[in-house]
């Protein structure tokens, strides 16, 4: 397999029905109308030459190497910017056109560095492959130094600017655009003097406003814009089609290697969630891959005191399932547990939580998502009947109003934000979408260039079940319900129910102000638009899941979709955004102590029997334990040993303190990780990991769709981590012997109903499959609940505001809301790893100017903040981006551990921690608190390794 | 905060949760038995109905008179 670039079809796909056919060089075509004479010659198999016009961007017509000669008209048109029309006849290739052509690349070599045999993009350049296309042979004109040797600009940590290279024809500048929609680029000047710069002509690509998405070094055609890896490395030879590994949104990359070596990850165009898109994290910041604090050899150790010793895997696996059968004959078998992870892929997921049901003998495995979007599962899974996204990430572009509630996309779902903005701004004449932001936090998505939200509802944090419940009661007592759909597809008792409940004055805006603190008119205006704003579609995020009413908030948003009639069609629906890649999948695999893969109770006999079947195992029907619970009973001295996968409880899950006791009372706890993250200061056993590029599996993104992950590269460590669990099960006496994890995916399909028709021969096939896939939907299915709810008719649940416990008082007087930012990734074990530190090279306590000022701080101050469970310091920025009473951070860095503030206060039904409110107060400080100091010394003595073996 | 205390402070975050279901008590023993692990509805039956909102202790309470019925 020899490197070949995606094709280019020189301009943007028409959505048209209407067909046109015309001829081209002699040969008929039929494409849609709309299409480009550019176009529709590359599905012909022509190639127009060209230089200014890319299929991802609107087309622009400034190079002029694109002319045709059509029949009947005069002169020689640009193709990329005209349509076919019904029995046109063109003409590609005259000797005129060839002659015009010719003097148009002229003029541009003329003025261009001819240094290709040592410019990092030879033979990945279209002004190279032009040149030769239009059989340039030597250049009249003396070469010109308007605009040669310009300085370059290397600010950017993963790709370079050379302006000397640059042809001018802005293809960088609409990718920003139009693709990404940050606006970071413009040019400067005319003709010859044209000059694209970031921002004003003084800033370069690090001072602008780039979020370094890289689809401007996508679109360019010359080494202008060029990855810095390829300067490095050089161009690639062959790439393999794969799945991003950092967010919901699930991209779809090229990843293009030398050798064993990877040059660079492209966005793929034929990716169905991100359409040739892609963000700073995926694109770039693999870096953490060869990292050298990756660890590649299995280590194990008696005592957390003891230095690790590092050992051959056959040892490592003896130990962890001789330690493993130790623990469950002397505290008996429910004194054993796991955690899967949503960083791995389906396959490695589903075998956790296999070796734990059918090898440790209980149900106690529970995933990261419990920290996450569990509420979600419990929500949508009561009100619709399955716990899922109910539309695809493309019906967005028929949304009319989005609401956006508890998420922050631009930062973490980069990629579908873009899509959504290109649908807020409106496009080709079509006006854009309306749009309400609910969320304490004035997020970048409230004013972007060209997008200004209709409503910001900046409510106290904690009372989204209020706000949604004076929305309700707008949209009932108001007469906007859609009632034809509720008596069609919802129980109408339930929802009378519902109704009389919200319609209660109590639930009005104006008596919930003083609670929400958000203006009871701007609500009212923000609750008819959604009601009667035509296709109203809600994305919501961590700031509805991780409160004490996740679960309520959830089902108060579907409530809200269904009494709008906003389900079941493209354009409108109720859509988590997943915060990590397998999130979804995770869930889907049977990663929660009281479900099997597929949603169905552990308590369902004739599920339970099916899979006590296929194993030759006997199920326990009742529910394991949860991560809190499985910490609470380690406390207590009954659970003791944990295997951990691809999960850092201790700098995710909340109250830190209670997290490290639990783990510091447990006999054995086993992490398999790529890095000695923070719970493996804990651990006795660490097995290495490998990452998404050295295996094969699938991930499920937040629409549902099942990916590919395929491997590009041999482990470092050796093994795939589901050959890993897989040794262990043997180890521990199992007989299992899966020789690929398509056989894995064959197992799931086999015992899950939603993914009977999945297989990694049709995922080949269709690329990627959106559960359910069945008989009656082989293809998958891109929206939900069509035809009715999964679960039969729609569920309408009465869900009141409950004050969260965690209180403000004259000690605790302000309120920390956590987030995350677009740099960085969770809690930044691979982000902190990589360039990306560029970015966020610390976590950053934002704070409005008014309480900064009541306490004498300033930006860039240390500043302690300490709530009712503990404290640390990092460093304010003072802004009115959080309203007064309000602070705000992120959670990317261990020597912050924001966790170490954030309590024990959970959801009421999924115990999912209550991240997003915590009562702090915060004052000036001069240095690290003393947790901070003597979790950092644990660190070190807890890193250890034995000297006397080498490293290598 | 010890694990009974936790236990009750679950329960009584689910009453107060699901106080406007239909069937609140029902509804509540029917979430404790669907999410809770054995050992957790073991340790809120011995603790008996102390701290408990009245709608949590009979919730506990009828699930701990099926348990110990069957
Ligand atoms: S990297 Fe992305 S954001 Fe930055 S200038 Fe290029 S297209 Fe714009
Ligand atoms: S930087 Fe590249 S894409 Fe942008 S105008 Fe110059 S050559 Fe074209
Ligand atoms: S948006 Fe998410 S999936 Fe896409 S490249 Fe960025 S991190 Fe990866
Ligand atoms: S490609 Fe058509 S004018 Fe440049």
């Amino acid at each position: 397999m020899t490197y070949q670039p995606q094709k280019d079809f020189g301009t943007p796909e028409s959505r048209s029905n209407e067909a046109v056919s015309l001829t081209i060089d002699g040969r008929n075509v039929t494409v849609p109308a709309g299409t480009s004479v550019m176009r529709a010659a590359a599905e012909q198999g022509t190639s127009i030459p060209k230089l200014c016009a890319t299929d991802s961007v609107k087309s622009y017509g400034s190079c002029r190497l694109c002319l045709v000669e059509i029949d009947g008209r005069k002169g020689t048109p640009a193709s990329c910017t005209t349509p076919v029309e019904p029995g046109m006849v063109v003409h590609t290739q005259t000797p005129h056109l060839a002659k015009l052509r010719k003097g148009v690349m002229e003029l541009y070599i003329s003025d261009h560095p001819l240094d290709c045999l040592t410019c990092a993009a030879n033979g990945d350049c279209e002004l190279q492959d032009q040149a030769g296309a239009v059989g340039l042979r030597d250049v009249r004109y003396d070469v010109q130094a308007t605009h040669l040797g310009q300085e370059k600009d290397h600010s950017n940590p993963y790709f370079d600017f050379d302006p000397s290279k640059c042809i001018a024809c802005s293809r960088c500048i609409r990718a920003c655009d139009e693709v990404q929609g940050t606006l970071a680029l413009t040019m400067e000047g005319r003709g010859w003097d044209s000059k694209i710069s970031a921002g004003f002509a003084s800033d370069n690509f690090m001072g602008s406003e780039c979020v370094s998405c890289g689809a401007c070094v996508q679109a360019c055609p010359t080494a202008t814009l060029v990855e810095k890896k390829v300067v490095e490395v050089g161009t690639p030879e062959r790439s393999v089609v794969t799945t991003c590994a950092y967010c919901g949104v699930g991209c779809t990359f090229r990843a293009e290697m030398r050798g064993e070596q990877l040059v660079r990850m492209v966005p793929y165009k034929d990716g169905k969630a991100n359409r040739g898109h892609s963000c700073v994290k995926g694109r770039f910041a693999w870096g953490y891959a060869q990292h050298q604090e990756r660890i590649l050899k299995p280590m194990i150790r008696a005592s957390i005191s003891d230095p690790w010793r590092e050992v051959e895997w056959d040892e490592a696996f003896a130990y962890t399932a001789s330690e493993l059968k130790r623990i469950s004959k002397k505290y008996g078998r429910n004194a054993l547990g796991g955690i899967t992870s949503s960083r791995c892929t389906n396959e490695e997921t589903f075998l956790v939580q296999k070796l734990v049901r059918a090898g440790f003998g209980n149900n106690n495995v529970d995933t990261c998502a419990r920290v996450c979007h569990s509420p979600t599962g419990y929500g949508l899974k009561t009100t619709f009947g399955t716990s899922a996204g109910t539309q695809d990430f493309d019906s967005v572009e028929d949304s009319d109003v989005i609401l956006i509630i508890g998420a922050n996309p631009t930062d973490g779902h980069p990629v579908f934000a873009s899509r959504m903005k290109r649908r807020l701004r409106g496009q080709d004449g079509r006006p854009g979408a309306k749009l309400i932001v609910i969320d304490p936090r004035r997020t970048d998505i409230v004013r972007s260039p060209h997008i200004e939200a209709q409503h910001h509802l900046p409510l106290r944090p904690g009372t989204n079940v209020a706000v949604l419940s004076a929305m309700a009661h707008v949209i009932v007592t108001e007469g906007l319900t859609d009632e034809a759909f509720i008596r069609e597809r919802c129980d109408w008792d339930e929802y009378s129910h519902w109704a009389e409940f919200v319609s209660q004055t109590r639930n009005s805006p104006e008596n919930l102000q003083p609670v929400t603190l958000v203006d009871a008119e701007e609500l009212r205006a923000a609750a008819r638009l959604y009601a009667t704003g035509g296709n109203g579609a809600i994305y919501y995020g961590l700031g509805v899941t991780e409160h004490s009413q996740g679960s309520s908030t959830v089902m108060a948003i579907a409530n809200l979709a269904m009494a709008t009639g906003n389900i079941g069609r493209r354009g409108v629906g109720v859509n988590p955004l997943r915060g990590q890649n397998n999130v979804q999948g995770a869930c889907d695999m049977g990663s929660f102590p009281h479900e099997l893969a597929g949603y169905r109770h552990i308590s369902d006999g004739d599920a339970r029997r099916l899979f006590e079947d296929d194993w030759g195992v006997t199920l326990d029907p009742e529910p394991g334990l949860r991560i809190p619970s499985m910490l609470d009973a380690a406390v207590d001295g009954v659970f003791k040993a944990l295997y951990c996968q691809g999960e850092d409880i201790l700098q995710s899950d909340p109250n830190t303190a209670h997290v490290s006791a639990g783990l510091a009372a447990m006999e054995c706890v086993i992490v398999h990780d790529l890095f000695l993250n923070e719970t493996a200061n804990y651990a006795h056993i660490f097995l290495p990991g490998s990452t998404f590029l050295e295996k094969n599996g699938t991930f499920t993104n937040a629409e549902r769709r099942i990916q590919p992950v395929r491997k590009v590269m041999t482990p470092l460590n050796g093994l795939e981590d589901w050959e890993v669990t897989q040794r262990l099960a043997q180890a521990m006496g199992l007989d299992w012997n899966y020789s690929h994890p398509s056989e894995i995916m064959d197992e799931i399909a086999r015992l899950t109903p939603t993914f009977a028709g999945v297989s990694f021969a049709r995922l080949d096939e269709a690329g990627s499959l959106q559960w359910p896939v069945t008989a009656d939907a082989p293809e998958g299915s891109p929206i939900m609940h069509v035809d009715g709810f999964v679960r039969g008719k729609g569920k309408f649940v009465v869900t009141d505001y409950v004050p969260t416990d965690e209180k403000t008082g004259p000690r605790f007087p302000l309120l920390l809301t956590t987030g995350r930012i677009l740099s960085q990734y969770n809690v930044g074990a691979q982000t902190r790893r990589t360039e990306n530190v560029a970015w966020h090279p610390e976590d950053l306590l934002e704070i409005h100017p008014v309480d900064a000022e009541d306490r004498g701080l300033k930006s860039g101050d240390w500043v302690k903040l300490a709530s009712r469970a503990g404290e640390t310091t990092l460093r304010a920025t003072v802004t009115d981006r959080v309203a007064p009473g309000v602070v705000y951070t992120t959670f990317h860095h261990a020597v912050t551990q924001a966790n170490v503030v954030t309590t024990d206060f959970s959801d009421w039904a999924t115990n999912c921690p209550e991240y997003k409110v915590t009562a702090v107060q915060i004052s000036a400080s001069n240095g690290p608190t003393e947790w901070q100091e003597e979790y950092e010394a644990l660190s070190t003595r807890s890193r250890r390794v034995e000297a006397g073996i080498p490293a290598e | 905060m010890n694990t009974v205390e936790r236990l009750i402070l679950m329960a009584n975050q689910i009453a107060t949760n699901l106080a406007t279901d239909n069937a609140p008590v029902a509804a509540v023993a029917d979430h404790i038995q669907q999410f809770w692990d054995p050992r957790m509805k073991r340790l809120i039956f011995a603790h008996g109905t102390d701290g408990l909102s009245p709608v949590a202790a009979a919730a506990i309470g009828r699930l701990a008179d099926a348990q110990n019925g069957a």
